[in-house]
C-alpha cells in the first residue's frame, strides 16, 4: 500500500523526524485559508501515487501567498501519468546547503532490512545504483537487535562531518527504522536529507510504502489509504478474493495461480495480442468467485474477449468446469470467450464445458490465439 | 536419489486440525508420505487422519523422531510456527501458508540459521520426490519418476509445466515450490547446488517470474559452478512496472527486476530460456540428448 507525502511527513513528525511546516489542501480555497498571509517561498507540490511529478509540472515555487493560490491553482485538476491531481502540499521551502538520500528496504538477498544512504540526495536513487553503485552505502540490520545508535552513526559520518550534524542524521535514521518496523513498511525514504545553512539537518520530501500482508494488524496505517480509481478496484477485488491488475489491451484474461496467470498475460503477447489485465482466481471452484471475477474483468471497457485459463490441480478439471457453467449463465455478455482447461480430469470437464457452447481449447497457445482472433471481430 | 526428501522423510503437519490441515495430511498420506504426527496446542491425544496430534513441535519430535514438517496455520501465526519447528530440532520446514507479513520473514531468518534449519516458503505449494514423498498441496498424480530436477517461484504455472514433462516422458527427481514472496527460505542457488550435487537428476528446469535478482544470481552460479544442463523460463514479461503481479514478490521496482534482464542473464549463462511453457520439454531433450 502506498501514501502520499504528506502522510509520510505526518508520521515522521509522530516519529520526531524533523520537516518543514506544511498543510495539504484539497481546492484552491483551503489553500487561500489554510496558508499563512505572510509571503515567503513557499514549493507547492501535487499528491498523487506515481514518480516523475516535478517534470510532468507538478512541483512549483511560489514567493508570496498570492502566488502560492496561482500555483495551486494550476497543480490542482492537472493530469499526471493518467491520474487526476486532487490535493497539494503547500510547504515552506527551505534553503539548503547540502542534499542527501536515505532510505530503508526489505532486502531479499540478505532477507533484513536494509539501511541505504548516499551523499548524492535529491535524484533518482535508482540512477545513483545504475551508474555509480560504489555512492550509495548499506547496511544490513539485525531484527533482533534493530538499528543501534553506533550503526546510524557509523552511517552518518559518512554523510556528515560536523558532530552536531552527525548527531542529528543519526538521530532521523534510528527513528526512521522505527518508524519503519513498527508499521511494516516495505520502503521508507527521505529524499532529500538537507543540510540547512543554519546547519539544521531535515527531511524535504518522503516515501513510503507498507506490506500489504501486514495491514491487517496496521489498522492506522490502512486508515490513511487514499486510493485512485484503478487501485480501487484492486481492493475491491482484494476483498473478494481476488487479485486484479488493469493493463491497457484489449483481451481480458481469468486464471488460477498468479504464475499462470502472469504466463498467460505473456503468451497473450507473444501471439500478438494485448493482455487488458492480470487476474488470479485462485485455486477452489467456487462458481462465485467466477462470477465475480467476470464482473470485474468485463467493467473494463476495453476488452473485446476474454480467455478463461484454468489448470486443474487437487481442484479437479470437472469440478472447475461445473463451476463455469454456473457462473457463465449468470453473466450475460457479448464479449466472446475462449475457455481452456487441462489437468487433472481434463477430459470430463472439457465435456461439461461443451454444454456452454462456448469454445474449448487445450493448449495455452491455441487459447491465446482464439482469444486475439475472437478480439478482432 | 533425489533432494531434501525420499521415503525415509518423516513429516509432521502443524495446523494439523484446521481445515486445509487435515484435508491435505489425507492426501500427503495417501500418496505415500511418511506422516508421524501433527500439532495443535491443547489437542493432544486426538487423532486427525489416523495421524496423533501433539500440543507442541518439541512433543512430536519426541515421540516420533521427525525431521520435516509442514505448516498450514494462519499467517498471523506462521513465523511463530517456523521457529518452533526450528528450536524442536525440524531439518525442513515447509510453509504453505500465504500472506505473511515480511517483517515476520526477516525475524525468522536468524533462527533458522542458528539451528541450521532450511524452509522451503512461505506462501509455496510444497516439494515432491515422485513415488517417495509429497510435503504439502501439489497434485500428485502429475508428476513422474524421473532424472528431471524442477524449481519454481509458482505454483499452478509449476503444475502446468510438470505436466508437460510428464506427458513427454521426462519424469522428475525432485520438484519444488520455493514460493512467490519477496522474502522467503531456500532459493535458485541453493537448490541448484543440491541438484548438482544430486546424481540421479541430469537435468534442472527453473521457472522464475519478474522481481528481484535471484534469477540473474541462479544464472551465475550455473555458469561457475554447474556442470549439469539447466532450463529456464520467465513469467512476467508483459507485467507493468511497479504493480504486484499477484506474488508478492512479483514487482518490478525501480526498473529491476524486469523478465529480460532475466532472459539476459540466462542467455549469458547459455541457459537457453522457453519463449512459452509448451517448449520446455523440448529444450530439455535437446540439452539430455534426447
Amino acid at each position: 500500500m502506498k501514501i502520499h507525502e504528506y502522510q509520510a511527513r505526518n508520521l515522521f513528525r509522530k516519529y520526531g523526524i524533523p520537516v518543514p511546516e506544511g498543510v495539504v489542501c484539497h481546492t484552491v480555497d483551503e489553500v487561500k485559508q489554510n496558508v499563512s498571509d505572510k509571503d515567503k517561498l513557499r514549493v507547492i507540490k501535487a499528491q498523487v501515487h506515481v514518480g516523475g511529478r516535478g517534470k510532468a509540472g507538478g512541483v512549483k515555487l511560489a514567493n508570496t501567498k498570492a502566488e502560492a493560490v496561482e500555483k495551486a491553482e494550476q497543480i490542482l485538476g492537472m493530469d499526471i501519468k493518467g491520474i487526476t491531481v486532487e490535493k497539494v502540499l503547500v510547504a515552506d521551502a527551505v534553503d539548503i546547503e547540502k542534499e542527501f538520500y536515505v532510505g530503508l528496504i526489505n532486502d531479499r538477498n540478505t532477507k533484513s532490512v536494509t539501511l541505504m544512504a548516499s551523499a548524492e540526495g535529491g535524484v533518482e536513487i535508482e540512477e545513483v545504483a545504475k551508474v555509480s553503485p560504489e555512492k550509495i552505502i548499506k547496511m544490513p540490520i539485525d531484527p533482533s537487535m534493530g538499528l543501534m545508535p553506533w550503526q546510524a552513526r557509523k552511517i552518518a559520518i559518512q554523510l556528515f562531518a560536523d558532530p552536531k550534524e552527525i548527531r542529528q542524521c543519526a538521530n532521523i535514521l534510528v527513528k526512521l527504522y522505527q518508524l519503519y518496523v513498527e508499521t511494516d513498511s516495505s520502503l521508507a525514504e527521505i529524499n532529500p536529507l538537507v543540510l540547512t545553512p543554519d546547519k539544521q539537518v531535515l527531511a524535504i520530501d518522503g516515501k513510503m510504502n507498507f506490506d500489504d500482508n501486514a495491514l491487517y494488524r496496521q489498522k492506522e496505517i490502512l486508515s490513511m489509504r487514499e486510493a485512485d480509481k484503478d487501485e480501487l478496484k484492486e481492493i475491491e477485488a482484494n476483498a473478494k478474493g481476488l487479485s486484479y491488475i488493469k493493463l491497457d489491451g484489449n483481451i481480458g484474461c481469468m486464471v488460477n495461480g498468479a504464475g499462470l496467470a502472469m504466463a498467460t498475460m505473456d503468451m497473450i503477447k507473444l501471439y500478438g495480442g494485448e493482455p487488458a489485465n492480470f487476474l488470479d482466481i485462485g485455486g477452489s471452484s467456487n462458481p462465485q468467485k467466477v462470477v465475480d471475477a467476470m464482473n470485474i474483468l468485463l467493467s473494463d471497457q476495453n476488452v473485446k474477449s476474454v480467455m478463461i485459463n484454468i489448470f486443474g490441480g487437487i481442484t479437479r478439471c470437472d469440478d472447475v468446469a461445473r463451476g463455469l457453467v454456473i457462473a457463465l449463465d449468470q453473466i450475460k455478455t457479448d464479449v466472446p470467450i475462449v475457455i481452456r482447461l487441462s489437468g487433472t480430469n481434463a477430459k470430463e470437464g472439457l465435456e461439461i464445458i461443451k454444454q456452454t457452447g462456448l469454445p474449448v481449447v487445450e493448449t495455452m497457445r491455441e487459447a491465446a490465439q482464439t482469444a486475439i482472433e475472437l478480439s478482432k471481430k | 536419489m533425489s533432494i531434501l526428501i525420499n521415503k525415509d522423510t518423516k513429516v509432521i503437519v502443524q495446523g494439523i486440525t484446521g481445515r486445509d490441515g487435515a484435508f491435505h495430511t489425507s492426501k500427503m498420506k495417501a500418496y505415500g508420505t511418511n506422516i508421524v504426527g501433527g500439532t495443535s496446542p491443547g489437542k493432544a491425544g486426538q487423532e486427525v487422519e489416523g495421524v496423533p496430534v501433539f500440543n507442541s513441535v518439541e512433543d512430536a519430535v519426541k515421540a516420533t523422531g521427525a525431521n520435516a514438517s509442514v505448516i498450514f496455520v494462519p499467517a498471523a501465526f506462521a513465523a511463530d510456527a517456523i521457529m518452533e519447528a526450528s528450536y524442536a530440532g525440524i531439518d525442513l520446514v515447509v510453509c504453505i501458508t500465504e500472506h505473511v507479513p515480511v517483517q515476520d520473514m526477516i525475524k525468522v531468518t536468524p533462527v533458522l540459521k542458528k539451528h541450521g534449519t532450511k524452509l522451503i516458503g512461505a506462501n509455496c505449494p510444497g516439494l515432491i520426490t515422485p513415488d517417495e514423498c509429497l510435503i504439502g498441496i501439489l497434485p500428485a498424480m502429475i508428476f513422474k519418476k524421473g532424472n528431471v530436477g524442477l524449481i519454481s517461484r509458482s505454483g499452478t504455472l509449476t503444475y502446468e509445466v510438470v505436466n508437460m514433462l510428464t506427458e513427454s516422458g521426462l519424469g522428475q527427481t525432485t520438484c519444488v515450490g520455493i514460493g512467490g514472496d519477496a522474502v522467503s527460505g531456500l532459493y535458485f542457488i541453493d537448490l541448484l547446488e543440491m541438484y548438482e550435487n544430486d546424481p540421479a537428476t541430469e537435468a534442472v528446469v527453473l521457472i522464475g517470474e519478474i522481481g528481484g535478482d535471484a534469477e540473474e544470481q541462479a544464472a551465475r552460479f550455473i555458469k561457475e559452478k554447474m556442470t549439469k544442463p539447466v532450463v529456464a523460463f520467465i513469467a512476467g514479461q508483459s507485467a507493468p512496472p511497479g504493480k504486484r503481479m499477484g506474488h508478492a514478490g512479483a514487482i518490478i521496482s525501480s526498473g529491476s527486476g524486469t523478465a529480460e534482464e532475466k532472459i539476459k542473464a540466462f542467455k549469458a549463462a547459455d541457459v537457453p530460456v522457453a519463449k512459452e511453457p509448451r517448449d520446455i520439454p523440448g529444450l530439455v531433450k535437446e540439452k539430455l540428448g534426447l
